[in-house]
């Protein structure tokens, strides 16, 4: 397993505020709202510089979807932001008819996704963002892993023209991909090369994904790592080329079993190339609360969870 | 000076291609388009500054309409058709397959003169409100309308619109309400009664005004007041009494015609009612 020099540890909301603030420099037309989480979001970098270009709308979530859409008359580029739960479930129709179905190029930023929420407890840990996204004809859906890839992706996203869910988290974890990356929608980082099982990682669970791959290199089992920050349009071809070589698969994502990005990997490789496959994920139920870590324990999250679902993938081959 | 017969000689032709259009594919909602005839009549064909020739959905320095009940499509594809925004003969298409006209308005397929989809009720203030601060934003010192069912007021998030117009001086943007008491179920008061829906209104900050939406020299005087009104950080609402199904009477005054096509022989009542000015489709 290769060997990532961690730069630092941050959380990835604060990757958005800082991709927030440099999309903003770069285009006057990028525009943001909040509902009332500016802190949590991080974005006070970016009302201080640009006070006129931000709007406050209060505990109000749906108003804040349909402002948003109804903002990007003359080219403005909006980011709406809250916490995933508040930014998907309980605005779904809104994104859904004035976003999604209208073409509008509006940018759902959705903080404190998954269980890394920690102690809030499960009524704010959405664990079915992804899969409620996902389905939305059109959307993209982006879940970058650190720091610098998050602002990465938010200057990308401001870029692309058309609907993005961008989702990103509370807690502090390593920094380990390059702050002057190039960050391309839709294209997989291929993070290390192997030939005994592929590892298709998103979010948080990368780095817990390289730990394994490290954990396994001792007991010679090499890792083909593939780190998909975007789940939506999914990089087929990337996952198609690993599986060939290693034939067999393990998604982690910090998501619902049903619905996330393990299920859009299935139907790549049933499609094209069935092959076994183990999932990382939580599995159908709701949070609770506790610390990140342990939550991670409990839920199935873990390295070590990873490390038991690649050997028996491992196990399965034919 | 507005030559109302001219508007209403439109409203006349606009009423017969909703009844023939919902008539054709016995679907659609004819009660509420017949209701806000007029006001869309006077609003495209007098009152807004629009480009219909060349559309852009930007709509940068035009006026914008937003309508939020998206179910009163009938209506305002046959006045946007007679105003130029596409040929009038593509009203034959509406609600069938591939078409442009979809049962409710969208963006979907290029349609000209429409810059959001509706239909799911209770978005289109929040949605006209965005737009509002957009042309502000853009230094455009045009107009926002946005028309709301009364019905529609149940919905949540309209409330959460008209908390924050106020509070962020939108003072660019027109709301209006089609207050003619009826809904799906019932009429409004029986279903969830909206109250004392002005002092409302007023109680959230809005300067509020009151027009009879079925009369053009009412509506042409009531959206020109409210206009002068504009540009003193406080949004204006426009409280509009109509009546469901007006201008043909079998449809009037009851809520049984919110979402039902008339038979052959009840289309050709209507129609005898609503002389042809402009040509059917």
């Amino acid at each position: 397993m290769k060997k990532f020099e961690v730069t630092g540890k941050k959380d990835t909301r604060s990757g958005f505020g800082a991709g927030l603030l440099e999309a903003g420099r770069n285009d006057q037309n990028v525009v943001a709202l909040c509902a009332d989480l500016v802190g949590s979001l991080k974005m006070q970098d970016f009302i201080d510089e640009f006070p006129e270009r931000f709007f406050q709308t209060g505990i109000a979530e749906a108003n804040m979807i349909g402002m948003s859409a109804g903002l990007t008359i003359g080219g403005k580029i909006p980011f709406a932001g809250t916490f995933a739960n508040f930014a998907t479930g309980r605005v779904y129709d809104q994104i859904r008819q004035a976003v999604a179905y209208s073409g509008k190029n509006v940018k759902i930023a959705a903080s404190h996704a998954g269980l890394t929420l920690g102690e809030d407890g499960a009524t704010h840990q959405i664990l079915e963002d992804i899969g409620l996204m996902k389905m939305l004809p059109g959307m993209v859906v982006i879940n970058p892993c650190d720091f610098n890839q998050t602002k990465a992706a938010t200057i990308a996203a401001a870029k692309y023209d058309g609907p993005v869910y961008l989702r990103f988290g509370r807690p502090s974890v390593p920094i380990f991909t390059p702050a002057d990356q190039e960050f391309e929608i839709g294209k997989a980082v291929h993070l290390n090369e192997g030939s005994d099982v592929t590892i298709v990682a998103t979010g948080h669970l990368v780095w817990k994904a390289i730990e394994a791959g490290t954990e396994l290199a001792k007991e010679g089992l090499s890792v083909d790592l593939i780190n998909i920050h975007t789940i939506k349009p999914l990089d087929a071809d990337a996952i198609l080329k690993s599986v060939a070589k290693t034939g067999a698969v393990v998604t982690c994502e910090e998501h619902n079993v049903l619905g996330g990005l393990g299920e859009s990997v299935a139907r790549v490789l049933a499609l094209n190339n069935p092959t076994p496959q183990e999932f990382i994920a939580v599995n159908d139920s709701f949070g609770e609360s506790a610390t990140p870590d342990q939550l991670m324990e409990k839920y199935g999250l873990s390295s070590g969870h990873i490390v038991a679902a690649v050997k028996k993938v491992i196990s399965r081959k034919k | 000076m507005a030559d109302i017969q001219k508007l209403q000689d439109i409203t006349s032709q606009v009423r017969r291609d909703i009844v023939r259009m919902v008539n054709a594919v016995s679907s659609g909602h004819p009660g509420g388009s017949l209701g806000c005839a007029e006001l869309i009549v006077t609003l495209y064909n007098e009152v807004m500054v629009h480009n219909k020739k060349e559309f852009n959905k930007n709509g940068t320095n035009e006026d914008m309409f937003f309508l939020s009940q998206g179910h009163i499509s009938p209506v305002w594809y046959s006045v946007l058709a007679h105003a130029g925004y596409f040929p009038v003969s593509e009203l034959s298409t509406f609600r069938k397959l591939n078409s442009r006209l979809q049962g409710h308005p969208t963006t979907h397929d290029g349609l000209p003169g429409i810059r959001i989809a509706s239909g799911s009720l209770g978005q289109g203030l929040s949605v006209a409100v965005g737009a509002a601060q957009a042309k502000k934003l853009n230094k455009d010192d045009k107009t926002i309308y946005c028309l709301m069912g009364d019905g529609e007021q149940q919905e949540g998030q309209v409330w959460e619109a008209l908390m924050y117009a106020p509070h962020n001086k939108i003072d660019n943007l027109i709301a209006i309400v089609d207050y003619n008491n009826a809904q799906i179920d019932g009429s409004v008061d029986e279903v969830l009664s909206l109250g004392n829906l002005k002092a409302k209104y007023e109680a959230f900050g809005w300067l509020v005004l009151e027009m009879n939406g079925n009369d053009i020299a009412d509506v042409l005087k009531v959206l020109a007041e409210a206009k002068a009104k504009l540009g003193n950080g406080i949004p204006v609402l426009i409280l509009m009494t109509t009546i469901m199904g007006n201008g043909v009477d079998f449809m009037m005054g009851t809520n049984g015609w919110h979402g039902k096509a008339p038979s052959d022989e009840q289309m050709a009542e209507a129609l005898s009612q609503n002389p042809e000015t402009l040509g059917d489709y």
